[in-house]
C-alpha cells in the first residue's frame, strides 16, 4: 500500500507491518498516519524533550497527561499548559486562534481543573503591512471572541513582531486552571468494562487530518487548505465546562480526555494505553452532524467541544441526565476491554484493530542529522553604530510594535471575569488572587527568537530567565514552567542544530533554577516557500505569592525615591531591540547564562519584595534601561532625574538587554538596607524620582504627554 | 438579604455576583436555573448577571428573555420586587421589555474591557440610596454590545422622567464623548423603570467590590440595596 | 407540506448602523466609488411544516414578532420561497 500517501515514512510502515504481522488496511494506515504525524507523536523531539527537568517536590503531575499540575499549598493546585495552533491561524486567523483557545481550555478541564486564566504568545510580521494587520486583527478577535464568551479571562501574554513570521504566524495558547489535590483526574484509571462516553458537540468533518496538516509546511495558496480548519463554539464549551464539573463533583468521572488532535482516536487510545487496557469504539454510536462519514473520518474528526468520559456503566443514566440539562450530546460510543487493542467497529464489523500502545506511542523517534557547531547565526559582532540622539532612538523603540502600548489588543479581552485579576494586562506579570486562600498566582510568558537565532543555547536559557526575572522582582517564587517549541523544519541540519541547542539551553536553565517543566507542546515545520521562522521557544511560568503583601508592583514611583540599577551595569546588545533597529537584523552575542549569578539575583529580588525595601521594581528587558525608565515614568505619572555621568559607553548601559538587572525605586528610609542587600551583586544609584519630566543629564528631557503620544501612537 | 442570581446557559458572571454579595453584605445568594418556574421563597432581590447567555446568538439576551424563569421574574417585578440586570442582564431586561431601549454594538465594533467612571444621576433609588448626589464611581465594563439606544422621542421622555441612573463620565464627573466608551445615547450607563424597582446597567459592580481588584465602588450598590431593604423599603 | 421561508431582518431607518458604516468605508477603500450606502442585516431560513404557503408565511411572521425580530430597532420581510 502507498503508505506515504498517508504521511507515513518507510521505517514507520515497516514497524507497523511487523507489529501487526499483516498488512494494515487503509483505515488503519490513515489513523496511524495522523497519530504518527509530528504534531501528535513528537517523534522528532522526544529525545530532546527528555532533557527538560520535570520532577520536583511540588509536582503533582508531570508531562504525559493533558496538562501538568503543581501544588500551591492549602490543598490547592494549578494545572497549566501551552499549546500551539500555528498553521490553522495562518489559514483562518479567527477560527484558528479561537479553536486554539478552546482546545487548551479543554486540556485543563480534562485534569479536573476549573480554567481560571488564559495567556497567548503571538508572533506576527510587520503590522504596518495590510495583510499582516488583517491577520493580526483576526487572531485577536478570535482569542477574544472565544475566551470572552467561555468566561475565562485572558490576562496577559507576549506579542512578538518580526518579518520572519509573515506568512508563518504563531499562536500559542496557554491556560491555567485551579483544582483541589483530591479532585485530580488522570488517564490511567480506566478498567475493562468501563464505558467510553462522548460528551459535547456532534461530530462532523472538521479538521479531518488536521494533525497531519500541522506537520507540513504551508503551501503558497492557503485557500486550498480551508476544509481542514475547525470551527469553534464557545457557548457549547461553556456548557461542557459546567457539565463536566457537575459530573466531577458528583464523583461520576473515572477518567476524562479532551478530543483535540485526532479526536476520538487519540483520546480513546491514550486512556487505554495509560490504563493498560484496550478500547473498542463503535463508530455508529457517535452522534454525527454530517451524513456518509466513513469510520476513519469519524475516528479522526477534530470537531470541537467534545470530551471523552470514562464512566462506570451504572452511572450512565445520571451522566446522561446532566448532559441533557446542559443541552449536550451524550452517547456511549464504546467501552474499555481486557485486551490491549484499539478497535473500531462499524455495523458490527471490526474495521480497525491495532495494539492500543502502538497507536499513541509506537512511532519510532527520528534523530535528524544536525550540523556541527553551536548553531549560531548572523554576524558575531554587532555593529557599534550609535544613534546621534538618544531621545529619537528611544521614541523609535517605544513606537515599535514590540514595545508600544498594547491596550488596543488586551482591551478586546475580558481580563476580569471570575473576579480574580489583581494585576491586569499591561504589566510584566499578571497576578490572580485565589478566593479560597490568601495565596496569589503570578504568570509570565516570554520568548526571545533573536537570541535563539544568534546563539541557540544561550537564547534557550535566556528565554526561561526572561520569564522568571519579573516573577522574582514582583516577589513571586517560580513554581514551574510550560513550554511551546516553535521551529522550522527539523529536516534541515542547521535548523535541527538550533533546535537541539536551544532546548539544551532551556533545559540547563530549568534544571539550574529548579523549575520543572510540567507540560508543553511542539510545533515544527513553521515555514513557507522561501521563509522560515527563527527558533521561537515560548515559556509560560507560574509563580506563587504567599500573600498580597509579598507583591512588589511596577509603575509605583514615589516622589523623592532614589533610583537604583541592581545587577550588572550592562546586559547584552546582541539581538536587542536597539541593535536590530540600528543594524537592520539581529547580530552579535546575546546574554550568556550564568546560573550562579541568576540565583543570587533571585534571592535578592525576592528579599527586596518580601521585606518591602522598594516602592517599585521592574526588570530591565526589551529596550533596556531607557525603556524601563520610560515605562515606569508612564505608569507612575511622576518624572525622574537620571545622571549617566562616569559611565563608560553609557549607550550600552541604557539600551542593552537581558541579564539579571532590575530598576528599583527606593524611599530614603529604606536605602541603607536596600544597598546593603544589593551592593555585593551590583547596586548603582542612577538618579531620583522628581518632577514631571524624564530628565537624563547631558542628553534629553521628555514630558509625559510627548511620551504618551509616542507610546500610544 | 436573600438574593436569587439567575443562571442562563452561557451566563458567566453569576458566581462572581454571588461572591460579591456574600463578601460585601453577607447576603444569602442562590443561583437559580433558567428553567425554574418559581423563585426561591422570600427572595428580596433578583440579579440577572453578565455573560453570554445563548452565546449572544440572534441578539444579546433575546433568547434568555424568553425562558421560563423570566415569567417569575416579571411577576416579582410587577409586585414591586427589586431586579438588577448587569451587562447581559441589562440586555435581557430590555429584551423582556421590563426596561425600555435596545443595546447595540459598541461604536468601535470591538469588545471593550476597561475601567470606566460613571456618575450617579439619582440617589433616591434602592440601588443608589447610599450614594452622594453626582458621586463618581469607578467600575469596569466588558462588552461588545453596550450602546444604549432609544428613538429620539422616547429618549427625551426617559430624560424628562429622570430615569437615567448612571452616566459615563470623566473622573471629574463631566460627561464627554471621550469618556463614553461605547457611544451610548445620552452617555447612558444604567437606567431604571418607571416604578424604580428594576435597574439595568452595563458596568459590572461585582468586579469593583473589593480593593484588591482595583476598586470597591461597586459595593455602593450592594450596600444601598442592603440598607434600603433593612429599612423596610418597598415599592 | 414542507415550506422554505426566507426572513430578512434589517435595522430600522434612524438606528445607527455602525457595521454598515464600517463595511461601506472598507468597500470605498477597495475602490468602489459608486457605492452610496451599506446596511447590514440578517438572513434566517426557516424550514416549516404547514398546510399551505399562507400558513407557512403566517407562522414565519409570528416567529418574527415573538423572537426573531426586535421591533424597536428592526424591520423584517417574510417570504415563502417554495
Amino acid at each position: 500500500m502507498d503508505y506515504s500517501a498517508f504521511g507515513l515514512r518507510k521505517k514507520e510502515y515497516e514497524i507497523i507491518r511487523e507489529e501487526l504481522k499483516r498488512e494494515p488496511n487503509e483505515s488503519e494506515l490513515r489513523i496511524l498516519g495522523v497519530m504518527w504525524s509530528e504534531h501528535c507523536s513528537y517523534k522528532s523531539t522526544k529525545p530532546l524533550l527528555r532533557q527538560l527537568p520535570s520532577k520536583g517536590d511540588d509536582v503533582l503531575q508531570g508531562p504525559g497527561e493533558n496538562a501538568g499540575i503543581i501544588d500551591i499549598g492549602d490543598g490547592l493546585a494549578v494545572a497549566f499548559k501551552v499549546e500551539s495552533h500555528n498553521h490553522p491561524s495562518a489559514v483562518a486567523p479567527y477560527q484558528g486562534a479561537a479553536t486554539g483557545v478552546g482546545g487548551i481550555i479543554r486540556d485543563i478541564l480534562a485534569m479536573g481543573a476549573w480554567p481560571v486564566a488564559c495567556m497567548d504568545g503571538l508572533f506576527f510580521g510587520n503590522p504596518a503591512k495590510d495583510k499582516n494587520a488583517g491577520l493580526i486583527q483576526g487572531v485577536v478577535s478570535g482569542i477574544g471572541g472565544y475566551g470572552n464568551a467561555v468566561g475565562v479571562p485572558t490576562v496577559g501574554g507576549k506579542t512578538v513582531y518580526d518579518d520572519c513570521y509573515e506568512g508563518n504566524p504563531l499562536v500559542n495558547a496557554m491556560c491555567v486552571g485551579l483544582l483541589r489535590h483530591k479532585k485530580i483526574i488522570r488517564s490511567n484509571t480506566a478498567k475493562p468494562g468501563h464505558l467510553a462516553v462522548l460528551l459535547g458537540s456532534r461530530t462532523g468533518r472538521d479538521g479531518i487530518a488536521g494533525a497531519a496538516f500541522a506537520s507540513t509546511g504551508l503551501e503558497e495558496d492557503t485557500k486550498g487548505s480551508r476544509p481542514q480548519v475547525q470551527i469553534g463554539d464557545p457557548f457549547v464549551e461553556k456548557l461542557v465546562i459546567e457539565c463536566c464539573h457537575e459530573l466531577i463533583d458528583a464523583g461520576l468521572i473515572i477518567s476524562m480526555q479532551d478530543m483535540g488532535a485526532a479526536g476520538i482516536t487519540s483520546s480513546a487510545s491514550e486512556v487505554a494505553a495509560k490504563s493498560h487496557t484496550g478500547v473498542i469504539i463503535e463508530v455508529d454510536k457517535v452522534p454525527l452532524r454530517e451524513s456518509g462519514m466513513t469510520a476513519w473520518e469519524i475516528a479522526l474528526s477534530e470537531s470541537q467541544e467534545r470530551m471523552l468520559l470514562v464512566i462506570d456503566p451504572s452511572d450512565f443514566v445520571k451522566v446522561a441526565e446532566c448532559a441533557k440539562k446542559w443541552q449536550l450530546e451524550c452517547a456511549t460510543i464504546g467501552k474499555m476491554t481486557e485486551d490491549a487493542r484499539f478497535r473500531l467497529v462499524e455495523k458490527g464489523e471490526t474495521v480497525v484493530d491495532l495494539p492500543a500502545k502502538l497507536v499513541g506511542d509506537g512511532c519510532p523517534e527520528i534523530h535528524w542529522p544536525a550540523s556541527s557547531g553551536t548553531g549560531r547565526k548572523g554576524k558575531t559582532q554587532h555593529s557599534r553604530v550609535r544613534p546621534a540622539a538618544w531621545k529619537t532612538h528611544l521614541f523609535e523603540l517605544l513606537r515599535s510594535p514590540g514595545l508600544k502600548d498594547k491596550s488596543p489588543i488586551y482591551e478586546q479581552y475580558d481580563h476580569m471575569v471570575q473576579i480574580n485579576t489583581v494585576v491586569p494586562p499591561g504589566s510584566p506579570v499578571s497576578v490572580l488572587r485565589i478566593k479560597q486562600t490568601e495565596r496569589l498566582i503570578a504568570l509570565t510568558m516570554e520568548s526571545d527568537p533573536w537570541a535563539c537565532a544568534l546563539d541557540p543555547f544561550s537564547g534557550g536559557a535566556e528565554t526561561l530567565l526572561k520569564a522568571a526575572r519579573p516573577l522574582w522582582v514582583c516577589g513571586a517564587e517560580v513554581l514551574g514552567a510550560t513550554d511551546c517549541l516553535n521551529y522550522p523544519s527539523p529536516e534541515d541540519p542547521d535548523n535541527y542544530r538550533a533546535l537541539e541547542e536551544s532546548v539544551r539551553g532551556l533545559a540547563a536553565a530549568a534544571t539550574e533554577m529548579n523549575c520543572p517543566v510540567v507540560s508543553g507542546n511542539v510545533s515544527l515545520y513553521n515555514e513557507s516557500p522561501g521563509a522560515r521562522i527563527y527558533p521561537s521557544p515560548v515559556v509560560g511560568l507560574v509563580g506563587l505569592l504567599r500573600q498580597v503583601n509579598e507583591y512588589l508592583p511596577q509603575g509605583s514611583w514615589k516622589d523623592g525615591d532614589s533610583l537604583f540599577l541592581a545587577g550588572p551595569l550592562r546586559g547584552a546588545m546582541g539581538g536587542s531591540m536597539s541593535q536590530r533597529l540600528l543594524d537592520g537584523s539581529p547580530s552579535g552575542a546575546p546574554w550568556v547564562f550564568d546560573p550562579g549569578q541568576e540565583k543570587v539575583f533571585r534571592d535578592k529580588a525576592l528579599d527586596t519584595a518580601h521585606r518591602n525595601l522598594a516602592n517599585s521594581g521592574r526588570v530591565v528587558a526589551g529596550g533596556g534601561l531607557a525603556v524601563a525608565l520610560a515605562k515606569e515614568f508612564i505608569h507612575s505619572g511622576i518624572g525622574a532625574s537620571i545622571d549617566p555621568q562616569g559611565l563608560e559607553d553609557p549607550f550600552e548601559v541604557f539600551f542593552s538587554e537581558g541579564g539579571p538587572r532590575a530598576l528599583y525605586a527606593v524611599s530614603g528610609n529604606k536605602e541603607v538596607d536596600f544597598c546593603r542587600l544589593w551592593e555585593s551583586f551590583g547596586c548603582r544609584r542612577i538618579g531620583f524620582v522628581d518632577g514631571d519630566r524624564l530628565h537624563v543629564e547631558g542628553n534629553f528631557e521628555i514630558e509625559l504627554d510627548d511620551l504618551l503620544a509616542v507610546w500610544k501612537g | 438579604m436573600r438574593v436569587a442570581v439567575i443562571v442562563f446557559p452561557g451566563s458567566n458572571c453569576d458566581r462572581d455576583v454571588v461572591h460579591s454579595l456574600e463578601t460585601t453584605v453577607g447576603a444569602e445568594a442562590e443561583r437559580v436555573w433558567y428553567e425554574s418556574h418559581d423563585l426561591p421563597r422570600e427572595v428580596e432581590l433578583v440579579v440577572l448577571p453578565g455573560g453570554f447567555s445563548y452565546g449572544d446568538y440572534l441578539r444579546c439576551g433575546a433568547m434568555a428573555a424568553r425562558t421560563p424563569v423570566m415569567d417569575s421574574v416579571r411577576r416579582f417585578a410587577e409586585n414591586g420586587g427589586l431586579v438588577l440586570g448587569i451587562c447581559n442582564g441589562f440586555q435581557v431586561l430590555t429584551e423582556s421589555h421590563l426596561l425600555p431601549g435596545a443595546i447595540l454594538a459598541n461604536r468601535s465594533l470591538t469588545f471593550l474591557c476597561k475601567n470606566c467612571t460613571i456618575r450617579v444621576e439619582r440617589n433616591d433609588t434602592p440601588f443608589t440610596a447610599l450614594c452622594a448626589p453626582n458621586q463618581v464611581l469607578q467600575m469596569p465594563i466588558a462588552h461588545h454590545e453596550g450602546l444604549f439606544f432609544l428613538p429620539e422621542a422616547q429618549m427625551q421622555r426617559l430624560e424628562r422622567e429622570n430615569r437615567i441612573v448612571f452616566r459615563y463620565c470623566s473622573p471629574e464627573g463631566e460627561t464627554q464623548d471621550a469618556y463614553n466608551p461605547n457611544g451610548s445615547m445620552g452617555h447612558v450607563a444604567g437606567i431604571v423603570n418607571e416604578r424604580g424597582n428594576v435597574l439595568g446597567l452595563m458596568p459590572h459592580p461585582e468586579r469593583a467590590s473589593e480593593r484588591i481588584l482595583g476598586s470597591a465602588d461597586g459595593a455602593f450598590i450592594w450596600n444601598s440595596l442592603h440598607s434600603w431593604l433593612e429599612e423596610g423599603g418597598h415599592r | 407540506m414542507k415550506y422554505t421561508v426566507d426572513v430578512l431582518i434589517y435595522l430600522k431607518e434612524g438606528v445607527l448602523d455602525t457595521q454598515g458604516k464600517a463595511v461601506s468605508q472598507s468597500l470605498h477603500r477597495l475602490g468602489f466609488d459608486q457605492l452610496d450606502d451599506v446596511r447590514v442585516g440578517k438572513y434566517i431560513q426557516l424550514a416549516i411544516n404547514a398546510q399551505s404557503a399562507e400558513e407557512a408565511k403566517t407562522l414565519g411572521e409570528k416567529m418574527c414578532s415573538e423572537l426573531l425580530v426586535n421591533e424597536l430597532i428592526e424591520d423584517f420581510d417574510v417570504k415563502v420561497v417554495d
